[in-house]
């Protein structure tokens, strides 16, 4: 029983992942697009979920180590030849290293997940309120940071010329090592000390858990992963500063907050439903052909749709869609009884 | 023997003292200042951080844009800026605030959040990217003189208006029934329901409150941003968030006193520095209050208890 359990909760967002890859094989190359930025976003969205889900506590600064990740694949991965005129400020040892794909997503996720628990030694003091605010720091002063300091990057500009190495197989097959990351942590002891803490940290203190030491494991590890989502991300399109800031934080967060935060199912429901939502507005933007006549919406369209729902989820379905639980197959009756 | 870093240190000092850039940093402390206290007397009364405060503000500029491009007077262009400022505010207390109010500050934050972005990308679907004028305030940015200092309008009307609101504030809060309602939910909010204090009522008049604050704030930030955009007022939205934090948000004048001095500084910094620093005045700014969360989690001008909670 609880195998079978244990099988579906990692079944079954992996299959939507894998399904959602095979539906962008089929589609054109303009539309496959959407598909490859679908599944980076269940990376980055699982990622923040491994910490804001299993801790409970917010955090408005996990896509400063999805730049920290952005920055390190990017600068490591620009051909040594271009690097003096995309990055001519860069230091010597940053303008003298150059790695492959893969180690490029490693260190990404390395520096990532270091950047994390260095945040993390400070902050995981903090819950509540204090959390959100001091977290929100993070993202302000790691975006000032790398906006100006251009040793270890390009500053203002676009990450150009990075191999563009996610297409399709590569994104789904970093979204479903996340996944598994994600499993493999939140079935472990540490993950479920981490959840008794978010369901009671009195209790959870009387049997010997150390709050502060669980929130920041779960802060290292989702910080790794941010990382490497980064790192997917910026060999999927060039980036620049203003990409991997405020905007991304809300439609990420938006995604967390929809699917229903407190569930690995949840996180991947709500980074492909909103994206999918995402990209057929976008679409629409552009004029679309639907039952014979074009639509056209505003630019801008999509925040509207997004924000809106996102705040209807939060004053309707508090838990999310997915009611903030694994997927299951049990009959209805049991989920609907009260617990 | 002066280094090149000595004398460039007296420049910045020599620029720092200059009176135009004094009454300008206290005009933009004194703009921040109000802004804290809109966003300080919501989270008082209803525990919440008003992360679309600033888009009441952008809504309120695009207002008087919108009259001023019709040609409209000075006087009807603020009437309009005041009336869509307050009836936002109180649309937003009833259909997101009100709901959430028995969740957590934490749920609260991400609707604010929320309700931050639709705003801005209603007004951006409006008005497109690019925004309006708002020119029919613009006499005020022309300097007057006084001896060899010359001050700009703006500055005094900046100072006179935070000045007339904030005394205005006061009497409200100590003198009638409502502020004293007020201050006893922000208190308490349950024991002051015991009472007899109505929940809806001290919540919608800390809004409405606010709501006239922000509409203060998009008259006088026009006069000196006439350029109108979706993201109007978000940057000192955010840097005035970090004001009240450091200066401790549980109390309404230690959050004022936060936005100003946050102001204030960055107005002096902004005029003195020069931008190879000041770009990075953000990093300094937003590592305060990393450690007035951490050390001093009450505020800076607080004294006593934390009000935050820690593991």
């Amino acid at each position: 029983m609880n195998t079978r359990r244990a099988a579906l909760e990692l079944g079954a967002p992996v299959v939507l992942v894998v399904g959602a890859a095979f539906l962008g094989m089929l589609v054109s190359r303009s539309t496959e697009i959407y598909f490859i930025n679908a599944l980076v976003s269940v990376s980055i969205v699982v990622a923040i979920y491994v910490f804001v889900g299993n801790s409970g506590v917010l955090s408005f600064g996990h896509i400063s180590f999805v730049a920290i990740g952005v920055w390190t694949a990017g600068v490591l991965s620009v051909p040594e030849q271009e690097k003096p005129a995309v990055m001519p400020y860069l230091f010597d040892f940053l303008r003298d290293t150059t790695v492959g794909n893969i180690p490029s997503l490693i260190a990404a996720g390395l520096v990532g997940g270091v950047f994390a628990l260095l945040v993390g030694l400070p902050l995981m003091r903090l819950s509540g309120l204090a959390a959100g605010i001091a977290t929100f720091a993070v993202l302000e002063i790691t975006n000032n940071i790398l906006r100006y300091y251009e040793k270890v990057g390009p500053g203002l500009n676009t990450f150009s010329s990075v191999s563009e190495t996610t297409d399709l197989r590569q994104a789904a097959l970093g979204a479903v090592a996340v996944i598994v990351a994600a499993f493999a942590y939140q079935r472990s002891r540490f993950g479920r000390q981490l959840r008794a803490t978010r369901e009671d940290p009195a209790a959870a203190r009387a049997v010997g858990v150390s709050i502060y030491r669980q929130r920041l494991g779960a802060f290292a590890l989702s910080g790794f992963l941010a990382g490497l989502a980064g790192g997917l991300y910026v060999h999927f399109l060039p980036l620049n500063v203003d990409a991997v800031s405020l905007d991304l934080t809300f439609i990420t967060l938006a995604m967390l907050v929809i699917g229903g935060s407190t569930s690995l199912w949840g996180a991947v429901v709500g980074a492909l439903a909103v994206s999918a939502l995402d990209s057929v507005l976008a679409n629409a933007e552009n004029g679309i052909e639907l039952v014979g006549r074009t639509v056209e919406v505003p630019a801008g369209t999509r925040i509207v749709v997004v924000s809106a729902l996102m705040a209807l989820v939060l004053i309707l379905r508090p838990s999310g869609l997915t009611g903030g639980r694994e997927f299951s197959v049990d009959p209805l009756w049991r989920k609907l009884r009260p617990s | 023997m002066i280094t090149p870093l000595a004398s460039g240190l007296t420049d910045v000092l020599s620029d720092a003292v200059d009176l135009q850039v004094q009454v300008d940093a206290i005009g933009l402390g004194a703009i921040f200042a109000l802004m804290a206290v809109g966003i300080g007397l919501v989270f008082g009364v209803l525990r919440l951080v008003n992360f679309a405060y600033g888009q009441l503000i952008m809504a309120g500029a695009f207002a008087l844009a919108y009259a001023s491009d019709r040609g409209w007077p000075v006087a009807v262009g603020i009437a309009l800026c005041f009336a869509v400022v307050i009836v936002l505010s109180l649309a937003m207390e009833r259909v997101v605030f009100r709901p959430l109010r028995s969740q957590s500050p934490a749920v609260m934050l991400i609707a604010t959040f929320a309700v931050a972005f639709l705003l801005q990308s209603i007004a951006l679907l409006w008005f497109g990217p690019l925004g309006k004028t708002a020119a029919s305030l613009a006499e005020l940015n022309r300097p007057v003189t006084f001896g060899d200092v010359d001050i700009r309008k703006i500055a005094i009307v900046a100072i006179a208006s935070a000045a007339v609101s904030l005394g205005l504030l006061v009497l409200l809060l100590n003198r009638t029934s409502l502020g004293l309602h007020m201050r006893a939910a922000a208190m308490d909010f349950q024991t002051a329901r015991l009472v007899g204090v109505r929940a809806n009522l001290v919540s919608a008049g800390a809004v409405l409150v606010a709501g006239v604050l922000a509409a203060v704030v998009a008259v006088l930030l026009t006069v000196q941003f006439p350029t109108v955009t979706p993201t109007f007022a978000l940057r000192e939205t955010i840097i005035v968030l970090a004001g009240v934090v450091v200066g401790g948000m549980t109390r309404l004048l230690s959050a004022t006193l936060g936005g100003f001095t946050i102001g204030y500084v960055s107005g002096v910094l902004g005029g003195a520095l020069p931008t190879a620093q000041s770009q990075y005045l953000p990093t300094f700014v937003f590592g305060l209050v990393i450690l007035v969360l951490l050390f001093r989690p009450g505020g800076l001008f607080l004294r006593g208890r934390a009000a935050v909670e820690r593991v």
